[in-house]
């Protein structure tokens, strides 16, 4: 059997990366359907699933996709799916169900300009609010964000691993850029935690589906066939997983689906610093818009300026108390990103009015040009003093 | 199911169980039943609809037709092996 | 029948009794919230008997349902049950089947989960033969939601959203079926219940994409709207119609108002499933390993080709 981590150093890109990092987590169904600029994602998963004793299914759409997915997991598998902001519409009603039946999988958007149809195979950010609000009713989410063909495979492989711990479908929000170029990717399996899926924590008869542990998550994750007999409905349920209709058992589940999110934030949040100790300024950023803000970091450093940089590995939950900690002692915060202003809002609601916040927007379709971040940054020097 | 209370008739071949208060009053079962044994009861069950009852234990063959059509469970034959006739007195015609 | 028979002797009352069939019910979900007429009941019992007589255990067998009166069944039975979102049962039981090859999926839904928000997912489950059961209980309308028409609801029939009667022209599901590619296709009424349940067991032992459908009254919604009357009058009006064609080609199967309800085993062969597919052209041709599960069974049949078992009778 081949291998499934591909120890070494490889020259891959981010869509590639990602697919390894999947098959390297133990990924063993990919339930997806082609869409730019995620389909080298199927494409390499197609050819690597079989050798590991995987399956790789392309569906008919999206909305199969996700639902095949959920149906994966059920079964055992570690799932996954992969699409793009078109087919992340699709697949929302399904991430719902996923949500609300804490079914473990992973999903990845890679990006691309929107809305609509867009540019089919340029960049943009433009999902970011979606991927926390996109799906009706009231849910936790969490959104990583990788900004390198390096980054694809190790969030790739922490999005299973969260997946498994907090029994729930993961978001890696990657865009067309990082999806696209290619980097260095160095593979070594020392550096590679695999988390497994736990086996339900009491034997059929009196394993409840959803009774909660200390940590507000279900307490292990049967499969299909081993004699616990579930039931699973997207209805709102009570512990066992049955159907109740009503605001009490409302009141009991939905709020936890949030909750084990929040009590969980020491194993989500994941931020990089960079120069922010005595920095003034401070450009909060994710995904692509995180390299080229480096570049605008070192630009506006040369001019004198004291900026710093907060990028966003995880961006869903966001990271709350840092922005509002930093909004203590800095002038201002500066958000470049690949849209018309949606983290910003995120920063803006937490700075709570204490610093100022500029947003660098961007319709999408190239990346920033780094002077345009500089100028911001000087802008809001400028009003600081 | 368990905790209803199973009236049960003893036929020529073996029993006749009906759950009362499960029933919900369709009339498949005395409509279909291919030797006409089930009429509806004289009165209504808990939620006020009349449960079939058997009328005729003599005529009734375990074929299990009611079983299998009736949506709620709440009737069900059993065949027993050397199951005595029914207290049968003369029987016209 | 006896013109002066003697009363019959009062029965025995007995507690603590249960039906033959409550291991593969969740009993404290009983009673359950169909309608006094409705056929949906009679599916479930079906069902249930058939699993009996297969002799499958609780953990052979899944259930996926979608949204509607039929998709509430999964919630009644005692296996691992999956009540998922409307139209996607069968693309959520693709992804179930393929990660448990040996276990049995089962997919009980309603003609307009199947059929409208789900046609998609069907043609193309049937297309790829995955390995799955469906059962769509057809009662010609949206039932839960108070009786809209739906992709099944003939001509001239009335519906919530058509006030005026349907114009439009409905589904033959066998016909769909079949030339989506399933191995195995029948119609029966749930009047049909021995039948029904006999369908059930060829249709669950048949490797492959299977399809049974089920014509059943919905006597609170379809039936009072189209003054059919209760749930048994409009058992009696589908049963009356019936004509049993073992073998007759599903394009005669259109369902016209007032005409014969075609009715039968239409469509009974085999071609290689979805995974025994993807085993034979690519783990054998490549030399991978198989995934676990895939290719054991007992309804396995590894190496089929295309045959037509359609039997006549």
């Amino acid at each position: 059997m081949a291998e499934r981590i591909l120890t070494g150093t490889h020259f891959l890109n981010g869509d590639e990366a990602c697919a390894e990092g999947a098959v390297a987590a133990g990924c063993d169904l990919f339930a997806g359907y082609p869409i730019t600029p995620q389909s080298e994602i199927a494409e390499r998963i197609a050819r690597r699933l079989p050798q590991v004793g995987g399956v790789f299914i392309q569906m008919e759409d999206e909305i199969s996709s996700m639902a095949a997915t959920l149906g994966g997991a059920w079964g055992g598998k570690k799932a996954m799916t992969a699409t793009s902001g078109p087919g992340f519409s699709l697949m929302m009603e399904n991430l719902g169900l996923g949500m609300m039946t804490e079914t473990p999988c992973v999903v990845v958007n890679i990006q691309r300009g929107g809305p609509s149809t867009g540019l089919p195979t340029l960049v943009a950010q433009g999902d970011m609010m979606q991927a926390r609000w996109g799906s009706h009713g009231d849910y936790g989410v969490v959104a990583l964000a990788p900004s390198s063909p390096q980054e694809s495979f190790e969030m790739t492989v922490r999005a299973f691993n969260l997946a498994e711990r907090l029994r729930m479908p993961i978001l890696v929000m990657s865009d067309e850029v990082v999806g696209h170029m290619f980097e260095r990717v160095v593979i070594d399996p020392d550096r590679i935690e695999i988390v497994e899926r736990k086996a339900p924590n009491k034997p059929p008869g009196e394993f409840l589906l959803y009774e909660p542990g200390e940590d507000l998550v279900p307490q292990g994750m049967p499969t299909f066939g081993d004699g616990h007999r579930v039931h699973v409905t997207g209805l709102t349920h009570d512990e066992r997983g049955y159907p109740v209709i009503n605001a009490e058992v409302q009141a009991e589940l939905v709020p936890r689906l949030r909750k084990k999110i929040e009590v969980a934030a020491d194993l989500v949040t994941d931020f990089e610093e960079t120069d922010i100790d005595d920095a003034e300024v401070v450009i909060v950023t994710y995904g692509i818009s995180a390299r080229t803000s480096l570049g605008a970091l070192r630009l506006a450093q040369q001019k004198g300026l004291k900026v710093g940089m907060l990028r966003l590995k995880t961006v869903w939950p966001f990271p709350e108390q840092k922005i509002r900690d930093l909004a203590d002692r800095v002038a201002g915060f500066v958000v470049p990103e690949l849209n018309l202003g949606q983290i910003v809002l995120e920063v803006e609601r937490t700075a709570c009015g204490k610093a100022a916040v500029r947003s660098v927007p961007h319709a999408g379709g190239a990346i920033h040009n780094p002077d345009t971040i500089v100028s911001a940054i000087e802008e809001v020097f400028a009003h600081a003093h | 199911m368990a905790t209803a209370t199973t009236k049960r008739w003893k036929t020529k071949y073996g029993y006749l169980y009906v759950q009362d208060d499960e029933c919900k009053g369709c009339g498949f079962c005395i409509e279909f039943c291919p030797k006409e044994v089930l009429e509806e009861a004289d009165r209504f069950n808990a939620k006020g609809y009349y449960p079939p009852r058997l009328k005729d234990p003599e005529a009734c063959v375990n074929c299990t037709f009611c079983e299998l059509i009736c949506p709620d469970f709440a009737i069900w034959s059993e065949k027993v092996e050397d199951a005595k006739t029914a207290e049968s007195g003369e029987t016209d015609g | 029948m006896l013109t002066k028979a003697k009363p019959a002797p009062p029965p025995e009352v007995l507690d603590n009794v249960s039906h033959p069939m409550e291991r593969y019910l969740r009993a404290d979900r009983l009673p359950h919230i169909w309608c006094s007429g409705c056929g949906l009941g009679t599916v479930l019992s079906c069902f249930t008997y058939a699993l009996d007589e297969l002799g499958l255990g609780e953990t052979d067998v899944g259930i996926v349902s979608g949204i509607g009166c039929t998709g509430r069944a999964a919630g009644y039975l005692n296996l691992d049950s999956y009540h998922t979102t409307h139209g996607r049962a069968i693309a959520f039981a693709t992804g179930l089947a393929v990660a448990q090859p040996d276990k049995k999926v089962v997919v009980i839904s309603g003609d307009g989960d199947l059929f409208a928000i789900g046609g998609n997912h069907f043609i193309h489950a049937a297309r790829r033969n995955v390995d799955m059961t469906v059962v769509c209980v057809n009662n010609f309308n949206y039932g839960m939601t108070g009786g809209q028409f739906g992709p099944t609801t003939p001509i001239g029939s009335r519906g919530t959203t058509a006030p005026y009667g349907n114009y439009e022209n409905p589904f033959n599901l066998p016909y769909l079926a079949a030339s989506s590619g399933a191995v195995y296709v029948a119609r029966w009424t749930s009047l049909h219940a021995r039948r029904l349940k006999e369908a059930m067991i060829e249709a669950i032992t048949t490797p492959g994409f299977t399809f049974v459908e089920v014509v059943c009254p919905c006597p609170t919604n379809y039936g009072r709207r189209n003054r059919i009357g209760e749930g048994l009058d409009e058992l009696k009006y589908y049963a009356e119609r019936s004509v049993i064609r073992h073998g007759a080609d599903p394009s005669e199967g259109d369902l016209l108002p007032g005409m014969d309800v075609l009715i039968g085993r239409f469509v009974h062969k085999e071609r290689p499933t979805f995974l025994q597919a993807y085993e034979q052209q690519i783990l054998d041709k490549q030399q991978f390993a198989k995934p676990p599960g895939m290719g054991k069974g007992p309804h396995r049949t590894s190496g089929a080709t295309s045959t037509d078992r359609r039997a006549s009778s």
